[in-house]
């Protein structure tokens, strides 16, 4: 097999100041780009940490407010420190903040200093899904009333389509008990960390709902989001814990506001 | 190869979905989550906001909601922080689109954007970062501003930056400079007096001589801010571009001096970290507001129409 030369990018010679204006953002350990130059011969070490600072700073404030759980749990000063590595790692490649931090769960999930707790990183998931939640198209959700038309005999055929906020994040861990108790400033109890739970995070009008879903509620949920018919989706969460309440799996994924609409499918 | 964009600043009434608010004269303010619930609890007062484009480029949710009620009431000035019309590579196409969508979206009586860059290859650095002047910066530039006037099909604003660095390759002066990115491209100028505060003292030379030399003529919007002080590696005062307090007085100074030459230009009070409460903020575009009004002409036409 012959592989196909790989063309070079033309550069065009202004193209290097931004590659060596960067090159040393967030690199403290290099030396200040030569193309720089103070007023009348004065030096650019700290004029030029100007920059890196702002950078950095930014960041650690945007991975923050992103995070702000994450950040109580692990106290400033080690958030920080974390959030550091992490940015210097994988510098956001949007302009947007509100998509960073995409790859910070798995990050802390891999950090050294957070071995200990093992149920940070899912805890960092649902925040991010959170956020993802928070500016999610607007959609109405489902009405109560949407599934009280459909003929009993069709109701295994119904195919339902998930609001665009909805997120299911699974954890081995009490993660959306975490989760809930340090995204306010209240002291709380003792909590069994090693109690698995799985959340819904939804958005049914502006405020985000973050919930614990019974035993079977994301087998079941997933398979639902995923386009199955109301009917699979009831045995692979059966399967998966026989004690599922399909009942209030329902009553509860429209209260939540999971779901946006809902039609009845082809049998195939 | 210049094309001299035949801009409006206003579009068609017919086409306006929200009301058009002229922004003429007007003091304003940066629009900031955590002060939405006084401002719009409060009776609607004189003034503006603006936005920073990137936080309502999101699909739904509260941004746009926040957004959408502030716009019904007030003018509003769209301000984009990461377009990299400073940087070498072309613009990113989908961000462009994003920022067109917006600017349809919520009609914005001003839309302006930074003379910097954030991005080099796919890493964003969340500042604005400077850029030697030369001509084949210059170049760019122009064809930047030309790509994003004509999506958004209006003028848009070029805003001068703080800086801390000169390039060694720079051949012009940054006046020069954003003289011609103006009369090549046809795009305004937003005047940040205290950037100019900011890098005159930082570059040692004085902000007056800049201001006199600057094409005010050009200018459309004027920005305010605080800044902070450290040191340079000489220990002499480095002037840091912090938006995190009030507008320093040596900076009102500056501002009354442009404003008396070139009458009242709509005026944003910048304050972006260390946000205080919202009445603090309010005293800042009041005192901005004062000042335009003692500059306004004697006879104030209502210029939503002005050509």
């Amino acid at each position: 097999m012959q592989l196909e030369p790989i063309p070079l990018e033309p550069r065009r010679p202004q193209d290097s100041y931004t590659a060596m204006f960067s090159s040393a953002l967030l690199r403290p350990e290099r030396e200040t780009p030569s193309l720089i130059a103070g007023p009348k011969g004065k030096g650019v070490v700290k004029r030029y940490n100007v920059y890196r600072n702002n950078v950095t700073v930014s960041l650690i404030e945007a991975l923050a407010a992103t995070f702000p759980a994450v950040r109580r749990i692990t106290g400033e000063e080690f958030f920080r420190a974390m959030a550091r590595f992490h940015i210097r790692d994988t510098p956001p490649n949007s302009a947007l903040l509100f998509e960073y931090g995409r790859d910070f769960p798995a990050f802390i999930a891999a950090y050294e200093y957070a071995q200990d707790m093992p149920w940070l990183a899912d805890v960092a998931r649902i925040e991010r899904a959170w956020l993802d939640a928070y500016h999610a198209a607007d959609a109405e959700p489902l009405s109560p009333s949407a599934l009280a038309a459909v003929p009993a005999e069709r109701l295994a055929d119904l195919v339902f389509i998930a609001h665009p906020a909805a997120r299911i994040i699974r954890s081995r861990f009490a993660a959306v008990t975490i989760f809930a108790a340090n995204r306010v400033t209240d002291p709380f109890d003792t909590i069994d960390a090693g109690e698995p739970e799985d959340g819904l995070v939804t958005r049914p009008g502006f405020e985000v709902d973050v919930r614990r879903l019974p035993a079977g509620g994301a087998e079941f949920l997933s398979s639902l989001i995923a386009g199955e018919p109301l009917g699979v989706a009831a045995d692979a969460a059966l399967q998966a814990r026989p004690s599922f309440d399909f009942g209030a799996a329902i009553a509860g994924m429209i209260e939540a506001g999971a779901f946006t609409c809902v039609k009845i499918g082809d049998r195939s | 190869m210049y094309r001299r964009l035949s801009t409006q600043d206003v579009q068609s009434p017919a086409a306006l979905r929200f009301p058009a608010h002229p922004i003429e004269g007007l003091a304003g303010t940066s629009l900031k989550p955590e002060h939405l619930p006084s401002i719009l609890d409060a009776p609607k007062t004189r003034g503006f906001f603006e936005v920073h484009a990137e936080n309502y480029m999101g699909a739904g949710g509260p941004p746009h909601r926040a957004l959408n009620a502030i716009r019904r009431d007030y003018p509003v000035s769209l301000h984009g922080v990461c377009m990299s019309i400073g940087g070498p590579r072309p613009l990113d196409k989908a961000h462009l689109e994003r920022f067109r969508r917006l600017v349809e979206r919520y009609e914005p009586a001003l839309v302006s954007e930074h003379l910097a860059w954030s991005t080099h290859e796919t890493a964003y650095f969340n500042d604005l970062l400077p850029l030697p002047y030369s001509a084949a910066t210059l170049a760019t530039v122009c064809d930047h501003i030309d790509e994003v006037q004509e999506a958004i099909g209006r003028r848009m604003l070029l805003e001068n930056p703080s800086t801390y660095v000169a390039f060694r390759e720079s051949t012009m002066s940054e006046i020069e400079f954003i003289r011609s990115v103006a009369r090549r491209t046809g795009c305004g100028l937003l005047l940040d007096v205290n950037n100019v505060f900011v890098s005159a003292a930082n570059h040692g030379f004085s902000a007056r001589e800049y201001l006199a030399d600057f094409p005010l003529s050009e200018v459309r919007e004027i920005h305010l801010a605080g800044h902070s002080e450290q040191s340079d590696d000489e220990g002499d005062r480095l002037i840091i571009d912090s938006h995190d307090g009030p507008v320093a007085d040596a900076v009102w100074k500056l501002y009354e001096i442009v404003i008396a030459r070139v009458g009242p230009l709509p005026t944003l009070i910048e304050w972006d970290s260390s946000i205080p409460e919202w009445p603090v903020l309010e005293a800042e575009a009041a005192a901005a507001q004062a000042i335009l009004d003692r500059f306004a002409a004697p006879i104030i036409v209502e210029s939503s129409h002005a050509a």
